[in-house]
């Protein structure tokens, strides 16, 4: 299927449109879990509370990982733009390991807190904390998965029309984790470690 | 290796077994039918897989209209109880009358009123703005097949397991697993959770279609009021829905990994789901009433051979409704404890939403006024709701009052002010615009006089119906009982309410018969392609629509573009452009039933299961997604084409 | 500064870079020094958070720099507006509802141990 350039131009306005507002509905669901972290974190139970979990130079790790790698991502797209394919697919790469890092960094802080005995049962803020920054990896999670596909698409296809903008769509969708992610390290880690 | 699948959880009650066998049976007989007729392959090729706006919109109009008379049986079985009840157990047990209050209000909210909506938007929004389709046609198909999927597993509750007891909205810590142990909850949880992620992504297409696929000169300020209220609607969906998402997701944690966000232990807190709830709660009930009231505004203007009066302030009036909806849904848990401040705020800012509401109400009335009016059954649904639904907004200001709304919360005064807005605003709008769009759709009108008949029974059952609950409210009565003593002599009034539900139901049973002697009578009712003398675009190209809806796409200059057409008597030249249309695809039907699937494993606790859909979901998603031949061309020759072959 | 940055996009995304890196690491570092919380300290903290989505909301995201119609940044802000009300719309009435319905006892100790509430 061959479009005019206008009709190209049209197209991935329409469709960034339509990415966009499903992204702000995203920001909703993510408000619904942070309202509830807020109101539910002093609901320990007699447990630990954040100040005592929290490890703050691991999670500036973890930031450090996601920002640069939605800078990478960014960048991917400008070569894309661009019409260089491999510096493109470089950058695409990157993004897809560092997102990876954190993922694992944040699984293993996770499965580090299960075999001390804070699991997500133990409390109401546990259950909070877990299904907040949890919800937050699911996203990331299907971010790679979406990453990896278009790497396979990129190499099969080259940069078409379409595997361009479905890359401009991943790169919507992978800043805005990172800004999610601002507000996690500042409401969950950094007040929980300074109350 | 089944969870906690077993023969037992089929029904062991005979009711249920009643209720059951029907189900059972009426998909056995579309089944046998369709085979029969040999029909399988018009339906899959015609509707199922079809990513035709106006497909999607009847069979989401089928399902909900099937679901409303599941409801409709539930609310007889309500009315029988409580006439009866006095004194002595009634029929039902009560765990039985829990399941079916909880399971009439679920249906009728998210079944009956999403569905009526979205059908009637998806069959009229984009004729009405000049666009051959929304923006996302496939996204439009998987949003209608999740509701579909979120309807199964309602519907598979009452055959395998059971619903929910804890209300349409399964408050915790009623809901969590300590008090409701069973598949009931979890039932009610997936079926809206999967019913409602549809609905979100039904805002991002219907908002995405009117702020980009309107016609060439028509700006936001020149389209039809009930594009407007479309878009008012789904701003609503886009920032409510995904709360309803988040919460449901937590009460479903608690329930399945023990987690303690509402349970009445170890920190949690159940008022923050009751928050959260109405957080959505309350923009939802505004969702279903603003497309109502777009299509009044429609009909009203055509009715009365009058354009709308004070279009500016009609939609400033919508914009200020939604803004307002999001303020106010503390109102409903004025007596949950919260202290005079926050009561005060909320109870004030929800008075202040009746005053663009009345905007609107008098807005309509002006339009009336010195036009030439017929009373058609649109009209009549009209004058109904003008009623009904300002009598229902007046008790809606009484409840606003938080010291008032100490005596009247959850008794049967709320009970009969909420269905006063729903029935008198939701429902006969709805009705309205069915019988309006109808023969758009069709070709052919609906029976006129049995329309009328069916809206007199509705408009009279529902004063008879509910005037005694208003009635009983005030004496005391607390809603979802399921039988009380003999002595405060509230039978009587129970009892008129019931002869009321068997006045509407004579209603339905009028309308489904015009849905028969219609169809019967087609030829004598066919209708042409502007059978009302209307003054929007979508009265410009035949009855029924083509799938492409316009050969020329419209170029448009004024408000009520197709009346300011009919009247220069000019005749626009047409423009013949090449179009790609969406081709057919079952990948929403496969996605919605890997949802279906997920739903079903994790109630029942079947975790391979659950793990299957989720890769089925995937890989699906990545398959489509990744199709390059979605789309097929249409030349500009053969639109001509068609277009001079009609004329 | 716009048309600038529209022509130099890679420029875009390193700037941003940059600040939200800037902003990150003061944020971290306040959170490092373990102190207890006062209002200061939260201020500065949200400030942070804030002006680091401001960055990257422009510089990664482009909002702002569309063309008219800008539906994306008028979509960014309603939302904006609607979040703050329901998260501090929840946490106001959240806390009337904790503080209304604690039973006496708990008060009581609440008033022996900290004196007398607000």
């Amino acid at each position: 299927m061959s479009m005019t350039a206008n009709e190209q131009m049209h197209d991935n306005l329409t469709v960034s449109l339509g990415f966009w507002i499903y992204l702000m509905t995203d920001c909703l669901l993510f408000a619904s879990l942070f309202a509830t972290y807020a109101v539910l974190t002093g609901g320990t139970a007699g447990s630990v509370s954040g100040r005592q979990i929290f490890d703050i130079g691991f999670v500036l790790t973890e930031t450090i990982l996601l920002l640069t790698s939605s800078m990478t991502s960014g960048l991917a797209y400008v070569e894309a733009r661009a019409g260089r394919r491999n510096r493109s697919l470089v950058y695409l790469a990157i993004t897809i390991a560092l997102g990876a890092s954190f993922l694992v960094m944040e699984l293993s802080e996770f499965s580090h807190l299960v075999s001390e005995g804070y699991g997500w049962q133990v409390s109401a803020f546990l259950s909070a904390f877990f299904t907040l920054v949890g919800t937050h990896g699911l996203h990331i999670a299907s971010g790679l998965i979406w990453a990896l596909t278009l790497v396979v698409l990129i190499m099969k296809r080259g940069l078409t029309h379409d595997t361009t903008k479905k890359l401009m769509l991943f790169t919507l969708f992978w800043h805005f984790l990172d800004v999610i992610w601002i507000c996690i390290f500042t409401f969950v880690y950094a007040f929980g470690v300074l109350s | 290796m089944f969870g906690r699948m077993s023969l037992d959880a089929f029904p062991h009650d005979p009711i249920v077994w009643g209720g059951a066998l029907s189900i059972v049976g009426g998909v056995l007989a579309i089944v046998a039918l369709l085979t029969y007729f040999k029909k399988w392959t018009w339906l899959y090729k015609n509707y199922l897989t079809s990513l035709d706006a106006k497909k999607i919109g009847i069979m989401y109009i089928v399902v909900a209209v099937v679901m409303l008379l599941r409801g409709a049986g539930d609310a007889l079985m309500m009315r029988g109880q409580q006439a009866i009840a006095a004194g002595n157990p009634g029929y039902l047990t009560p765990d039985h009358f829990q399941q079916i209050f909880t399971a009439h209000g679920t249906i009728m909210i998210f079944f009956v009123a999403m569905g009526l909506m979205f059908g009637l938007i998806n069959l009229v929004l984009p004729l009405m703005i000049g666009s051959r389709d929304v923006a996302f046609p496939f996204l439009n198909s998987v949003s209608f097949w999740l509701f579909f999927a979120g309807m199964a597993l309602m519907n598979l509750s009452l055959v395998y397991g059971e619903f929910a007891a804890a209300g349409w909205l399964s408050y915790p810590p009623l809901s969590e697993l300590q008090y409701s142990p069973g598949v009931g909850v979890d039932y009610w949880i997936w079926a809206v959770q999967i019913a409602g992620i549809g609905t979100t992504l039904s805002a991002v297409n219907f908002i995405t279609t009117i702020l980009k696929k309107r016609a060439r000169g028509m700006t936001l300020m020149k389209m039809p009021m009930f594009a407007w209220s479309v878009l008012g609607a789904m701003i609503l969906v886009m920032f409510a829905f995904p709360i309803l998402t988040a919460t449901l997701a937590m009460l479903g944690l608690d329930r399945l990994m023990g987690m303690h966000f509402f349970t009445s232990d170890l920190g949690g807190n159940p008022m923050m789901y009751i928050n959260l709830i109405w957080a959505w709660g309350h923009p939802e009930v505004y969702i279903v009433i603003l497309p109502a009231f777009g299509m009044f505004s429609e009909i009203v203007a055509t009715f009365s051979r009058k354009r709308l009066f004070g279009y500016t302030s009609m939609a400033v009036a919508l914009m200020a409704i939604a803004f307002f909806s999001y303020i106010v849904w503390a109102h409903h848990f004025f007596t949950m404890g919260a202290g005079g401040d926050v009561n005060a705020f909320f109870g004030i800012a929800t008075m202040v939403i009746a005053i663009p509401t009345g905007v609107k109400l008098f807005n309509w009335l002006f339009t009336m006024y010195r036009g030439r009016i017929s009373f058609t059954s649109p009209m009549w649904w009209f004058m109904g709701f003008v009623v009904t639904f300002t009598i229902g907004g007046m008790t809606g200001v009484l409840h606003a009052i938080p010291a008032l709304d100490f005596q009247l919360h959850n008794s049967l005064f709320l009970v009969a002010h909420f269905h006063n807005m729903l029935i008198g605003g939701v429902v006969f709008g709805y009705f309205a615009g069915l019988t309006y769009w109808f023969p758009k759709i069709f070709g052919f009108k609906l029976h006129e006089g049995l329309g009328k008949a069916a809206a007199l029974a509705w408009i009279l059952g529902f004063v008879v119906a509910f005037t005694p609950l208003y009635a009983l409210g005030l004496m005391g009565v607390t809603r979802r009982l399921d039988h009380y003593d003999a002595n405060p002599g509230w039978q009587a009034l129970f009892i008129v309410a019931a002869i009321g539900f068997v006045i509407i139901l004579a209603g339905v049973l009028l309308q489904l018969t015009q849905l028969a002697v219609s169809i019967w009578k087609r030829k004598e009712l066919q209708a042409g392609d502007d059978p009302w003398n209307g003054r929007t675009l979508e009265w410009s190209v035949p009855s029924p629509a083509p799938s492409y809806n316009f050969t020329s796409l419209p170029v448009v200059t004024e408000r009520d573009p197709f009346w300011e057409l009919k009247e220069s008597g000019k005749k626009p030249k047409p423009i013949y452009e090449d179009f790609y249309e969406p081709k057919n695809t079952a990948a929403g039907i496969v996605i919605a039933f890997a949802s279906f699937i997920i739903g079903f494993a994790l109630i029942w606790h079947v975790w391979w299961l659950a793990l299957v859909g989720l890769i089925g979901h995937i890989v699906t998603l990545i398959i489509r997604l990744t199709r390059l031949d979605n789309e097929q061309l249409v030349t500009a020759a053969a639109v001509r084409a068609m277009a001079e072959g009609r004329s | 500064m716009n048309k600038w940055l529209e022509k130099h996009s890679r420029a875009s995304y390193i700037i941003g870079y940059v600040l939200s890196l800037a902003l990150t690491l003061n944020a971290f570092a306040l959170a490092a020094t373990g102190a207890s919380m006062t209002e200061g300290m939260a201020w500065t903290l949200v400030g942070l958070a804030v002006l680091q989505i401001a960055v990257q909301v422009l510089f990664f995201l482009h909002i702002g720099r569309e063309e008219r119609p800008r539906w994306n940044s008028m979509a960014f802000v309603t939302m904006i507006f609607v979040v703050l009300f329901i998260v501090v719309g929840s946490i106001w009435v959240m806390n009337s509802l904790n503080y209304n319905m604690t039973d006496h006892e708990t008060i009581e100790t609440m008033i022996q141990d900290e004196g007398i509430r607000h």
